[in-house]
C-alpha cells in the first residue's frame, strides 16, 4: 500500500462517517476500517500496511475527533504491541479495540520496591488454582492506576530457578476483589503514580499472555516498544518542547542573552539530529518489533527534554509554581502547564521506562557487543538471591 | 525521500571499501603521510576503475551522472581509510564549481586524466566565501594576489579560482605547501603573479561551498564511525584488572553516548543529501563536525598510551576531524546562521 492508496482510503472511510456526530462512535468505525494503527494486521485497528504511512492517516485526520494519547499512552505505546505478539486471537479481539478508542485504559504493574532497574528479581507471586491463578505482592511506582480498567502484569511463577525463568505475564483486571490502588505523591506535587497492592487476586488462565515461565522475554517485547513510544514519537522541526521554548523566545525579546542563544541553538541543532535518527530509525522498523537500538531514541529524548525544560525555566526567569496541590492528575500534561512543571517532570524522563543508566548498558552490551559486568546471581535460583 | 541507503549506493560502498581494504590500510597512509601524502595511484584506480571522478558529472559530459548520495557514500568510505586523495577537492569542490559552466574540462575530470583545486581557502564558509583570499583579476584577465589554505592545489593539474562571480582556469601558479594539521590532506598557499586565466563562467561560490560542506558531513561521519569501531574493538581486547576494560561501565557509558551521537550524525549527513537546503547542510555541519573530534578524542584516550603514538593511526583521524571542524565552516558559523535561517534571532 503505498500514500495514494491510503489517501484514498481515508477519503473514503470520510465518506461514510462524520467526524462531527458522535466521538466514539467515530473512533470505532475508524479502528474497524483499519486506519487505527495502518500496520497493525487487518481486523484489530490495521491493514498491514507499512509504518510510515500512519503519518499520512494522523495527517488527513488531523480534524477529526481524537484519541488522548497522554493518558493512552501505556495501553497505546506498550500493551497493544505486546498483546498483538503473544496474545492469542481472542485476547486480540477482546482487548485492541476498546484499548485504541480509550475506553478501556491501561497501566503497567511491573516495578516493585525490591525491584526497579533489577525488573527480573521481581516478588509478586502468581499461583495456579485450576483454571486460575492467585496473585499476591506489590507494584510501586504505578502511573495512572487510578483510572485504568486493566494492566500489563509480571509475576514469578517460579521461584526455584534463576530470575528469569521464572516469571509469567498477565493482563490483571484492575476491578478484581483486592486490588488496591494508594496515590504516591511526587516531585511535582501531583499524584501521577501509585502504589498498588495485590492480595489474593484471581486472574483466569485466559488473561495470560504467553507460556508460563516466558514472562521475561514476552516483558522485553514490552521493554522495547516503551522506549521506542517514549523517545520515538514523530515531531515536526522545531517542535515538540523546543516549540514551547522557542516561542517565549520570539515572543520576549528583551529576555535574550548571548549566552541563552549559544545554548539555545546547540540544543536547537541536537532536537534535529534527533528528529532525524527517529525518522531513520522508524524507517528501518518498517513493520518489525523494535530492537535494543530503540533505548537510544529514549536516552536522547530524556537528555533533551531535560536540558530544554531547564533552559525554558532559566530563560524565562520565572520563579514561580502552577500548583502544589496534592491531587491525582489526569495526565502527564507537558504542554497545558508552565514551565516549573515540564522542568520537574522532565526529571523522570530519565528514570521512568528504564533509567539512563541501565538504556547505556542495553546499548553497549547489546548493540555494542561490550562484555557485561561480571554477574553474580545468573545461575542462583530465585529463592537464594539476597533481596 | 528516504534517510536509508539504497542498493545502488551500498553496491558502490563495497567496492570502494574492498579496494580501500586492499590498498589504504591506516598503516600505509601512516608510512607515507611525512614523504609524499597523496596516493595518486590509488586515485587512479578510484577514479578510472570505480569512477567516481565523474559522479556528479553529467553522462552527456562523459560522467556518470549519479547524485549527491552516492559521493556522500563515497566520502564516508573515504573518512573510514583518511584516504590521502583529492576526491573531495578535485570531485566534489572543483566539479560542482564547473558543473553549471558544462566546460570541456569536466569531461578530463570525469575520467581522472587531470585533477582540478578550487582555489578557495578550506576555512572559507558558505557565510564567509571570501575568507583567505585576496586574488585580483585585471582587464586582460590576468590574475594576482594570495590564496591560503587552499585543500588539493599541490596535486592538481589546474586551478580554478573564483574572483568576483567568475571563474578562471588557470595552469601554473606558485603553490607553496605549508605544514598542516591535517597530514592527509595538506593545504597549501597559492599565488597568482599576473597569470593569465581563462574566463570559464560565472560562480556562485557560496553555493558551491555550502553542498561541498553538505558532503563534508559524511566524510566526518566515516571518520567518527572509525573511531567508535576501532576503539571498541580495542575495548574488548585490552585487559585489566583482570577483565577487558570494555566491561568497566563508565567505560560503557561513554561507548553508548558516542554511538548515538553517531547514530544522528548519520541521520544528519543522510538528511543534508536528501534534502540540500541551507538549514539541513548547516544542522549536519554543526552537529558531525563536533562528533567527528569527539569520536576522535575519546578513541585517543580510551587507547591509553597507545593512543598518544605515532604509531599508531588514531592520530591520523583525530587530525583530520579538527581540520574539518573548520573547514567550510566551524560548528559556530554554522549554528549563527541557523539564528536567522530558522528564526531564533540573537540578542540586540
Ligand atoms: C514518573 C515515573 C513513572 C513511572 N511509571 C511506572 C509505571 O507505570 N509502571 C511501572 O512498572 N514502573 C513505573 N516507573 C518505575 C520505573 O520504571 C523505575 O523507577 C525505574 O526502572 C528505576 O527503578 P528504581 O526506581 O527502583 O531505581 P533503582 O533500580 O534502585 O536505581 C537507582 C539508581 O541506580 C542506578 N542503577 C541501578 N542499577 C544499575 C546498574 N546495573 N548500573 C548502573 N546504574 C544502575 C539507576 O540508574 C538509578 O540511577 C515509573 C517511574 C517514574 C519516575
Amino acid at each position: 500500500m503505498n500514500e495514494a492508496e491510503i489517501k484514498e482510503r481515508v477519503a473514503a472511510f470520510l465518506g461514510e462517517h462524520d467526524p462531527s456526530g458522535d466521538r466514539l462512535e467515530f473512533l470505532r468505525a475508524r479502528f474497524d476500517a483499519g486506519l487505527a494503527w495502518v500496520w497493525f494486521p487487518v481486523g484489530l485497528g490495521g491493514l498491514g500496511a507499512p509504518r510510515e504511512l500512519q503519518q499520512v492517516v494522523e495527517r488527513e485526520l488531523a480534524d477529526t475527533p481524537q484519541i488522548t494519547g497522554g493518558k493512552q499512552g501505556i495501553g497505546l505505546g506498550m500493551a497493544a504491541p505486546t498483546i498483538l505478539a503473544f496474545g492469542t486471537e481472542e485476547q486480540k479481539r477482546r482487548f485492541l479495540r476498546p484499548l485504541w478508542t480509550g475506553e478501556e485504559i491501561w497501566c503497567q504493574l511491573f516495578s516493585e520496591p525490591g525491584a526497579g532497574s533489577d525488573l527480573a528479581t521481581l516478588a509478586t507471586r502468581a499461583v495456579r488454582d485450576g483454571d486460575e491463578w492467585v496473585v499476591d505482592g506489590q507494584k510501586v511506582w504505578t502511573s495512572g492506576a487510578h483510572h485504568s480498567r486493566w494492566a500489563i502484569l509480571v509475576t514469578r511463577t517460579d521461584p526455584d530457578v534463576p530470575k528469569h525463568r521464572g516469571l509469567t505475564y498477565f493482563v490483571c483486571d484492575m476491578q478484581a476483589p483486592g486490588v488496591e490502588v494508594r496515590p504516591l505523591r511526587q516531585i511535582t506535587g501531583e499524584a501521577e503514580f501509585n502504589e498498588v497492592f495485590l492480595t489474593g487476586v484471581r486472574l483466569s488462565d485466559d488473561l495470560r499472555l504467553g507460556e508460563v515461565g516466558d514472562g521475561w522475554r514476552v516483558a522485553q517485547t514490552t521493554l522495547m516498544n516503551e522506549r521506542v513510544a517514549i523517545g520515538g514519537a514523530p515531531t515536526r522541526r522545531g517542535g515538540g518542547v523546543l516549540a514551547t521554548v522557542l516561542s517565549a523566545w520570539r515572543e520576549q525579546p528583551e529576555l535574550r542573552t548571548h549566552d541563552l542563544h549559544q545554548r539555545l541553538l546547540s540544543l536547537w541543532v541536537e532536537a534535529e539530529v534527533t528528529r532525524l535518527s527517529g525518522a531513520r530509525l522508524r524507517e528501518q522498523l518498517a513493520a518489525g518489533q523494535p530492537g535494543p537500538e530503540g533505548s537510544g531514541m529514549k536516552l536522547s529524548f530524556a537528555r533533551l527534554n531535560q536540558a530544554l525544560t531547564g533552559l525554558d525555566v532559566e530563560l524565562r526567569r520565572d520563579l514561580s509554581y502552577d500548583d502544589w496541590t496534592f491531587r491525582r492528575s489526569e495526565d502527564v500534561d507537558f504542554y497545558g502547564r508552565g514551565p516549573g512543571y515540564r522542568y520537574l517532570r522532565a526529571k523522570g524522563n530519565s528514570i521512568e521506562g528504564g533509567t539512563s543508566e541501565i538504556l547505556r548498558n542495553i546499548i553497549s552490551e547489546r548493540v555494542l557487543g561490550l562484555p557485561s559486568e561480571p554477574r553474580v546471581d545468573k545461575d542462583v535460583p530465585w529463592k537464594d538471591l539476597p533481596r | 525521500m528516504t534517510l536509508l541507503y539504497s542498493e545502488v549506493e551500498e553496491e558502490l560502498r563495497s567496492s570502494v571499501r574492498g579496494l580501500l581494504a586492499d590498498r589504504c590500510q591506516p598503516a600505509a597512509v601512516l608510512k607515507r603521510i611525512e614523504s609524499e601524502p597523496y596516493d595518486l595511484d590509488l586515485w587512479k584506480t578510484l577514479a578510472g576503475e570505480i569512477g567516481v571522478a565523474g559522479l556528479l558529472i553529467p553522462e552527456e559530459l562523459g560522467g556518470a551522472g549519479a547524485s549527491a548520495s552516492e559521493v556522500a557514500v563515497v566520502l564516508e568510505e573515504l573518512g573510514r581509510a583518511v584516504a590521502p586523495v583529492p576526491f573531495l577537492t578535485s570531485a566534489v569542490l572543483a566539479t560542482q564549481a564547473l558543473l553549471p559552466t558544462r566546460d570541456a574540462l569536466l569531461g578530463e575530470l570525469a575520467e581522472g586524466r587531470r585533477t582540478a583545486a578550487l582555489a578557495v581557502s578550506f576555512a572559507a564558509s558558505p557565510y564567509a566565501p571570501a575568507r583567505g583570499s585576496s586574488v585580483r583579476v585585471d582587464g586582460g584577465g590576468r590574475l594576482s594576489g594570495t590564496v591560503t589554505g587552499v585543500a588539493g592545489a599541490e596535486v592538481a593539474d589546474v586551478l580554478l579560482v573564483p574572483v568576483d562571480g567568475d571563474l578562471y582556469a588557470v595552469e601554473g601558479a606558485s603553490v607553496e605547501v605549508a605544514p598542516s594539521m591535517d597530514l592527509t590532506r595538506p593545504v597549501a598557499t597559492v599565488t597568482f603573479a599576473n597569470a593569465q586565466g581563462r574566463r570559464v563562467g560565472a560562480c556562485d561560490l557560496a553555493a558551491v561551498l555550502r553542498f561541498g560542506a553538505g558532503l563534508l558531513a559524511s566524510e566526518q561521519l566515516g571518520v567518527a564511525e572509525w573511531c567508535l569501531e576501532t576503539t571498541l574493538a580495542y575495548v574488548k581486547e585490552r585487559h585489566q584488572f583482570a577483565r577487558p576494560i570494555g566491561s568497566f561501565q563508565s567505560i560503557k557509558h561513554r561507548l553508548a553516548d558516542l554511538w548515538l551521537d553517531v547514530v544522528r550524525a548519520r541521520a544528519a549527513a543522510r538528511n543534508a543529501v536528501a534534502d540540500s537546503s541551507s538549514v539541513s547542510v548547516a544542522v549536519a555541519q554543526a552537529w558531525n563536525a563536533g562528533v567527528a573530534v569527539h569520536a576522535a578524542e575519546e578513541a585517543v584516550q580510551l587507547h591509553g598510551g597507545i593512543g598518544m603514538t605515532w604509531e599508531h593511526p588514531v592520530h591520523l583521524y583525530l587530525k583530520r576531524a579538527k581540520a574539518t571542524e573548520i573547514a567550510l565552516g566551524t560548528p559556530g558559523d554554522h549554528r549563527e546562521a541557523l539564528a536567522s535561517l530558522v528564526d531564533v534571532p540573537g540578542p540586540a
